[in-house]
């Protein structure tokens, strides 16, 4: 059995995908991810692609522990994809899926700089379509941005590259680090597509945009590959353990006090990412394997969320907190798929992310990193509450809106059901998912103190609502929501955080304001210069020409006398 | 028998064949003898181009004269390719010809056309292949006048304007290079390029040598339309007939990067050029000027054509900054784009060609919704500004590659800063097009419009994706320009 570079599977799909219609196109669409994975399998038994370009060698097929980890996971989130969006008959949206995560696979197992910066600026290309395929202005707006900042990112690699191999003479994609020539300009890159505090507007901008379906690929594939990459480049790097931390911590905030339920899901994403680029900026072993394990276990759960919230949004036609609540009534086995997703995410035992973020805990506080780790046990415990609790309590229960809808398409369910499957399967038994990892597991997730920790906190924080609740602390003045009984916030926490978040965009609004002054200026003057009728556009007159010719003339011939 | 002659060949055949036309016409039989005439002389160049890669440098003396009385012909792997480059064009432009110049220009100056391009054709190629700084001259006149003649051809009325103006700007390029090589002459008493080069040193010190360099530059940066000296340019290209605009965008300029090179490397030599002469500042600041005034330009302008010509200013800058960089990657990333530039631009004018012989406009407003209407033209847009903007896999990104990768070699890390920020600009301009074309509602002229026939489609789409193929297959390209360009730097004294 010969096997390819794994993106070619997918590149083909996207063809075939693109060529065909109704059935078979489904056909292709489903065959793609799971024939990707037979090969994927083949090639891990050895081989790898190598292709000759200039005077460069480049791999096209890296495949190691490492890379085969995000592979598999890639081609996994794939087909759960490619089943959830089985009812779509949209040539655009299906095919860019399908090139969008083979170019996301492409870069996982590029093994040089110049493959990887291709695959790089192909997930962009790729990715945008399925914010574009949602068609409205906001969409095509959000798209243009979202285009611009993954380009940006795009550049700074390739400006990082190129200070690296001019310098190296080695275009070997491999430890980085921080000291390395464009070293700076390659984590700025690939901070941008992880989303790193204060450079990730884009996610948060672009995920709740995108189709139903095209959020599922969006956010699995982008910031993971982000995340594999810094695993590879980055590892042990002092400064990300920061930013990692930082990024599980802020979103909170935002989450906490965001309707729009996707963007809750978004900012719980970085959240997410940012318990992984903690786990990289430790870089022991242990701690890479738990990034590894997470990313893969939070591809899934994350995509499940997403899902049943795509499913929502796909049935009901928005996506509001406010404007939602009582489904469980209309689509009960969504709920059941929510609430597994909800559990996997806040950590509960026998779920999946119990066995992987209990792993970068352990790194975390095993280097003595105390500020850290408490850190990111509080950022647990708000996953708890805007992901484990609100998601499927404004979706689902709450106040009953009224809206009575159909349970969720069938090919959905069956999409969220596997997912589902996978992640209870991994929390009940994870030795698989372990032997995958990078390096060797001697870590045993089921220990009564793991169990009695994590379970304390989940029930503290759930006791902590109880006394909210109890003793009315609760902001009555949230507009346009009806918060129940049973749902408490602490009281403080929104209250702070919106108060910060007005004098932040206050300050915002003058800063956009005065900068937009000061680049309306600038354009003006640009265009007053290079305009139609700017003077270095217009057509002149013959003797101006010739003026400017002579005028040029005598500058040069001055100069050549020095 | 023939191949020894194969040199004075491939500038005699459209030279015959030019004066030929006038006697034969007939519209169609002139564009078909034209047609196989252009053909012969693409198979001429890459017979050359081998002969060159597989033996060296060939010298022909023309009619049995020996330098410095008689004319040398020197084909080196440098000339080689931008005989190759500008055959080629010639070659593919001429189907597309047919119908779009019996579209465009009047019934009975058509054989006038195909005579005028022949001549034009012969005097490009002569620049190239010539060993003699005077002869070159000959041969720049030649491709000049006709050149006049084939814009004034073109059907709005401003083309005479803009033809008058190129004359005025042209003639003026032209003396001032008859001024320089006058000068060098004066100083060494030789026109021969290989005896001026070995006696320029020599006299370097000679005030009038200076001078030569700085009459040389301006002249012939007029002819290649280097910022400032490109004013010339945005009219000439916008109002001539669809097929002069895509053949002289392809080469003309190009052929005038060569002339570039070849005076700085072989003639004067690097040494001079760049060491006594502070040719990388000035060449550096025009080039970047340009790159960056181009771009800016080209997005606001209202016409498709204006704005492609435009963005051939920048793209010429990005030629000048590899000459001004002036090592081997630096000037094989010039020749190089030689290449690419022409292959994108030749093909880009020919899908506005294409359009122009569907609707008769190319004003950006009227392309809206033209995606619907014509897909095949438009797609080809779309693939040839990818390659404009450089995104991998075009040969955009090849020559920004190899470009960027000379300016940070020699630690000019500002000039590779201006190479990536002038293709952000690049995205602005095409994509102004791609959105009027793809996303705005057509009216209803637009909405009637049928796709462009085979005939214009086949050559468009034939350089489109040449893009594409360069792009990934840089052996042939890329290796020829890195000869060319070590050849090139070696040959100086």
């Amino acid at each position: 059995m010969t096997s390819v570079a794994p993106f070619l599977i997918f590149y083909i799909g996207g063809l075939l995908a693109a060529a065909t219609g109704g059935r078979l196109r489904q056909a292709v669409l489903l065959a793609t991810p799971v024939v990707g994975a037979v090969n994927l399998y083949y090639l891990s038994q050895g081989s790898s692609g190598v292709l000759e370009l200039f005077d460069y060698t480049l791999v096209l097929a890296r495949v190691d522990k490492l890379s085969l980890v995000f592979g598999y996971v890639f081609h996994l989130a794939a087909f759960l994809g490619a089943i959830y969006a089985l009812h779509v008959s949209d040539r655009v949206q299906q095919v860019a899926s399908t090139l969008y995560a083979g170019s996301s696979i492409g870069a996982v197992f590029a093994g040089d700089f110049i493959t990887l910066f291709v695959f790089w600026e192909l997930t962009a290309v790729t990715s945008v379509f399925l914010i574009l395929a949602r068609r409205s202005e906001r969409s095509q707006a959000t798209a243009i941005r979202y285009f611009a900042i993954q380009i940006l990112s795009g550049m700074l690699l390739l400006a990082g590259i190129l200070t690296w191999v001019s310098h190296t003479g080695s275009i070997a994609f491999d430890y980085v680090g921080l000291d390395a020539p464009g070293g700076w300009l390659i984590l700025l890159a690939f901070g941008i597509k992880c989303a790193f505090p204060l450079l990730h507007n884009w996610l948060t901008d672009a995920y709740p945009e995108a189709t139903p379906t095209g959020t599922i690929f969006l956010s699995a594939l982008t910031t993971k590959l982000a995340v594999y990459t810094l695993a590879r480049g980055f590892p042990g790097t002092d400064i990300l353990i920061y930013i990692g931390a930082t990024m599980t911590m802020f979103p909170i905030f935002y989450a906490v006090i965001e309707n729009d339920l996707r963007r809750v899901l978004s900012y719980s994403l970085i959240n997410q990412v940012g318990f992984m680029v903690t786990g990289i900026g430790i870089g022991t072993e242990l701690a890479l394997n738990g990034t590894a394990a997470h990313a893969f276990v939070h591809i899934v759960y994350k995509a499940l969320l997403f899902m049943s919230m795509g499913a929502v949004l796909d049935r009901v036609g928005k996506i509001d907190g406010s404007e939602l609540g009582g489904l469980y009534k209309s689509m009960p086995i969504t709920t059941v798929f929510c609430i597994v997703g909800a559990a996997s995410i806040s950590a509960f035992p026998l779920f999946s992310g119990f066995i992987a973020k209990s792993m970068i805990l352990s790194a975390v506080i095993k280097e003595g990193h105390l500020a850290v780790w408490l850190f990111l046990l509080f950022a647990s415990a708000g996953v708890f509450h805007h992901s484990g609790i609100k998601i499927p309590y404004f979706a689902f229960f709450a106040h009953d809106s009224g809206i009575r809808v159909k349970e969720a398409r069938p090919n959905m369910l069956v999409a969220m059901f596997l997912a589902s499957c996978v992640c209870i399967g991994i929390g009940v038994y994870p030795e698989p998912l372990y032997r995958l990892l990078p390096y060797e597991v001697s870590y045993e997730p089921y220990t009564v103190s793991h169990v009695l920790a994590q379970l304390q906190l989940l029930f503290f924080s759930a006791l902590a609502f109880v006394v909210l609740q109890l003793t009315k602390l609760y902001p009555p003045e949230l507009p346009g929501v009806n918060f129940d009984s049973e749902w408490l916030y602490r009281r403080l926490l929104p209250r702070t955080a919106r108060f910060l978040l007005e004098q932040a965009s206050h300050l915002g609004v003058k800063l956009e304001r005065r900068a937009r002054i000061g680049l309306g200026r600038w354009v003006e003057r640009v265009f007053h210069l290079h305009g139609p009728q700017g003077i270095l556009a217009r057509s002149w007159q013959t003797g101006s020409t010739v003026f400017a010719v002579i005028s040029v003339f005598v500058v040069v011939l001055v100069l050549s006398y020095f | 028998m023939i191949e020894a002659h194969l040199p004075a060949l491939q500038v005699v055949l459209p030279l015959i064949a030019a004066p030929l036309c006038v006697l034969l016409r007939h519209a169609g039989l002139v564009w078909l003898f034209a047609t196989l005439v252009t053909w012969a002389s693409l198979a001429v160049a890459i017979a050359l181009l081998q002969q060159v890669l597989a033996g060296g440098v060939i010298v022909y003396e023309l009619g049995g004269w020996e330098p410095p009385w008689g004319i040398e012909l020197r084909i080196d792997e440098a000339n080689a390719f931008v005989l190759v480059i500008v055959a080629s064009i010639a070659a593919v432009v001429m189907p597309f010809a047919k119908r779009s110049v019996a579209d465009e220009v009047e019934a009975d100056k058509i054989y006038l056309f195909y005579s005028m391009y022949l001549l034009c054709l012969t005097g490009l190629l002569g620049i190239a292949i010539t060993g003699d700084a005077f002869n070159l001259f000959v041969f720049l006149e030649i491709s000049s006048l006709s050149s006049y003649v084939l814009i004034a051809l073109g059907k709005d009325r401003r083309a005479l304007h803009a033809a008058y103006q190129y004359l005025i700007l042209g003639t003026i390029g032209a003396t001032f290079y008859l001024i320089g090589v006058g000068f060098l002459y004066i100083a060494t008493g030789t026109l021969n390029m290989v005896d001026l080069a070995e006696r320029i040193p020599q006299v370097q010190d000679l005030q009038s040598v200076h001078a030569a360099i700085a009459f040389i530059l301006i002249g012939i940066g007029l002819k290649a339309a280097v910022f400032p000296l490109h004013l010339w340019l945005p009219n000439a290209y916008c109002y001539a007939p669809s097929v002069v605009t895509a053949f002289l965008a392809a080469t003309a300029t190009k052929v005038s990067i060569y002339v570039l090179l070849r005076v700085f490397f072989t003639v004067f030599g690097a040494d001079f050029t760049f060491g006594v002469v502070p040719m990388t500042a000035i060449l550096m600041l025009l080039g970047g000027a340009g790159m960056l005034v181009g771009s800016l330009v080209a997005i606001f302008q209202t016409n498709a054509k204006r704005l492609l010509a435009y963005s051939s200013i920048a793209q010429i800058g990005y030629m000048v900054l590899g000459l001004a960089i002036g090592s081997v990657t630096g000037v094989s990333a010039a020749i190089v784009h030689l290449f690419n530039h022409a292959m994108m631009k030749g093909g880009l004018f020919l899908v506005l060609g294409c359009i122009v012989f569907r609707s008769g406009s190319t004003l950006v407003r009227d392309l809206a919704g033209v995606g619907k209407s014509m897909p095949l033209t438009s797609a080809a847009f779309v693939v040839g500004g990818l390659s404009l903007i450089g995104v991998p896999l075009t040969t955009g990104f090849i020559s920004k590659w190899v470009l960027i990768e000379a300016a940070l070699e020699e630690g000019y890390w500002y000039a590779a800063v201006l190479v990536v920020f002038s293709s952000l600009l690049a995205i602005a301009y095409v994509w102004r097009v791609v959105e009027v074309a793809y996303f705005q509602e057509p009216s209803r002229e637009v909405a009637a419009l049928r796709e462009a026939p085979m005939i214009l489609l086949a050559p468009t789409w034939l350089l489109i994706l040449a893009n594409i193929y360069f792009g990934v297959d840089t052996s042939v390209t890329l290796g020829v320009a890195e000869q060319a360009a070590r050849t090139l730097i070696g040959a100086g004294p």
